[in-house]
């Protein structure tokens, strides 16, 4: 119970203070993980639509690929990340192993499945629902493809929180990738992991509720966006 | 849409331009470490003084023994900061490094509940105090990590003749974590675990553990220091780390680590050689 009590005061401390270190590992958490929901939506959203409204052999197997990659581990990323960006891997000329940006590929690899794949449920049953309108003006799957996703964007902007929450989430692959290092690549979940590993567990505990605190925000400002929207189109 | 893809775009060229300039500085130096030295609070006194007078920044990333050195052999790493002297010579000897030096000192010391259902409270033989606790059948939890802590540990139960691999899982729990993670994880099951003191005195969650075996010429602990060998890895700043490496055992840094203290006792013992490098 001690635990509980400390750990609040510990994030009260840190918020009221808005300690330095604090500031700095939000931010680049932030930047992170948005970063690579902003990728993944990027190629995630056309990709899902595409699968959506295409027919093509293997089209199953991509369906069932896409979900199952939704379960992919964290930790297994990172190893996978880590070994093409080590000096002795394919892609160690880069020199980007322990950097943010090998942080954000590993993330943008956890996060496109999941974005992809419940784009690709939520443009089909539209579609499904609109087709003969569509082709009755003349609109083939690929001039549909714009509408449908704008149609469908309460429930695309639910999908990018999905995402945004498993990459803000994950301590298994930006540990492995990003190395944890002081003012380069520490962020929120991997400082968790570091003041537990130190026994500080109520430091460690009062930064997660800076984490939910700051879920929280962004999930309502999500649903404010999507209110402002839904209000304009009324 | 379109608007929608455009943003998106621009969001991911402006977020790649954020992480441009941290790629861009060159200044640094990746240093593979042990969670010991870090966790401690060691190296935030050192490293700023460091970056202070060279304008230096060393990136220090903190794991086992065994890790560390896979880094350092893959080129992922400059320098090597690490406490397990066998396998430093050998990674020395097989030239991926370039010379090891002695850099300072602990010990490691037993930990245990206060109960101390073994028995081994003040002993100062390590290797009669294992044997006791296996003999109990006491839980243990060990690093089980392929770490310097775990592997003189593992060197500890062979002089003892114990052979702890068939007792995993029942008396002897291996947690494959750091050392602050098994000491958590210890402290929770009331297991005796081997630690460096300088993670002992610096943790925080001690519970009603305490020191109970210390004292043991075999629990010496040495850290060593070697830079990658540019030969093997051309991109290995050699300067940088070679700069890092004297600064580390000159003068200056030796006092440094020599007057390092947490709650009034010392935790690292300089014991560079003097002229080493």
């Amino acid at each position: 119970m001690d635990y509980l009590v400390e750990a609040f005061r510990a994030a009260f401390d840190l918020i009221v203070a808005l300690d330095a270190d604090l500031v700095e590992i939000v931010g680049l958490s932030l930047r992170v993980s948005l970063s690579a929901v902003l990728i993944a939506a990027a190629i995630g959203l056309p990709l899902g639509a595409a699968v959506a409204l295409f027919d093509f052999p293997g089209r199953s197997a991509v369906i069932v690929t896409l979900n199952a990659l939704m379960g992919l581990p964290p930790v297994v990323v990172g190893l996978i990340v880590y070994l093409f960006l080590s000096r002795a891997g394919p892609l160690g000329v880069l020199g980007l192993l322990f950097t943010p940006t090998a942080m954000i590929v590993a993330q943008v690899i956890l996060v496109l499945p999941i974005v992809a794949a419940l784009a690709r449920q939520a443009i089909e049953d539209l579609w499904a629902e609109y087709r003969e309108q569509l082709v009755s003006l003349g609109a083939g799957p690929l001039r549909a493809i714009p509408t449908l996703l704008w149609d469908a964007r309460a429930t695309l902007v639910t999908a990018l929180l999905a995402g945004f929450g498993r990459a803000s989430a994950e301590v298994g692959a930006v540990m492995i990738v990003g190395g944890n290092i002081d003012h380069v690549t520490r962020v929120m979940t991997t400082t968790i992991a570091l003041e537990t590993s130190k026994g500080d567990l109520a430091l460690a505990l009062g930064l997660g509720i800076v984490l939910l605190l700051l879920t929280f925000a962004i999930n309502g400002a999500a649903e404010g966006v999507r209110r402002f929207a839904r209000a304009r189109m009324a | 849409m379109r608007k929608f893809l455009a943003v998106a775009v621009a969001a991911v060229l402006a977020s790649a331009a954020v992480a441009g300039p941290a790629l861009a500085e060159d200044k640094f130096i990746t240093v593979a470490s042990t969670t010991s030295t870090k966790n401690s609070g060691l190296l935030d006194v050192l490293l700023p003084k460091f970056q202070d007078e060279t304008g230096i920044e060393v990136r220090v990333v903190a794991v086992g023994t065994g890790k560390a050195l896979q880094q350092a052999r893959d080129g992922d790493a400059d320098v090597l900061l690490v406490h397990a002297k066998a396998r430093e010579e050998a990674f020395v000897a097989e030239g991926w490094g370039v010379e090891r030096f002695d850099v300072m000192y602990n010990d490691f010391v037993v930990v245990g509940p206060a109960d101390d259902p073994a028995g081994v409270g003040g002993m100062t033989d390590a290797t009669a105090a294992l044997s006791k606790i296996a003999e109990a059948e006491a839980p243990f939890a060990s690093r089980g990590d392929d770490s310097g802590t775990h592997t003189k540990e593992r060197n500890l139960w062979k002089a003892a003749g114990v052979d702890v691999a068939s007792a995993s899982g029942t008396w002897y729990r291996e947690t494959g974590s750091g050392m602050g993670a098994t000491l958590n994880t210890g402290i929770g099951m009331g297991a005796y675990v081997l630690s460096d003191r300088a993670t002992w005195i610096s943790f925080a969650n001690k519970g009603d553990f305490q020191v109970l075996v210390e004292g043991d010429p075999q629990l010496f602990n040495q850290y060593g220091v070697i830079l990658v060998n540019p030969d093997r890895h051309p991109h290995v700043k050699a300067e940088l780390g070679q700069t890092f490496i004297d600064w580390l055992i000159g003068a200056e840094g030796q006092r440094l680590i020599a007057d390092y203290t947490l709650n009034g006792q010392q935790l690292f013992f300089p014991n560079a050689k003097k002229g080493q490098s």
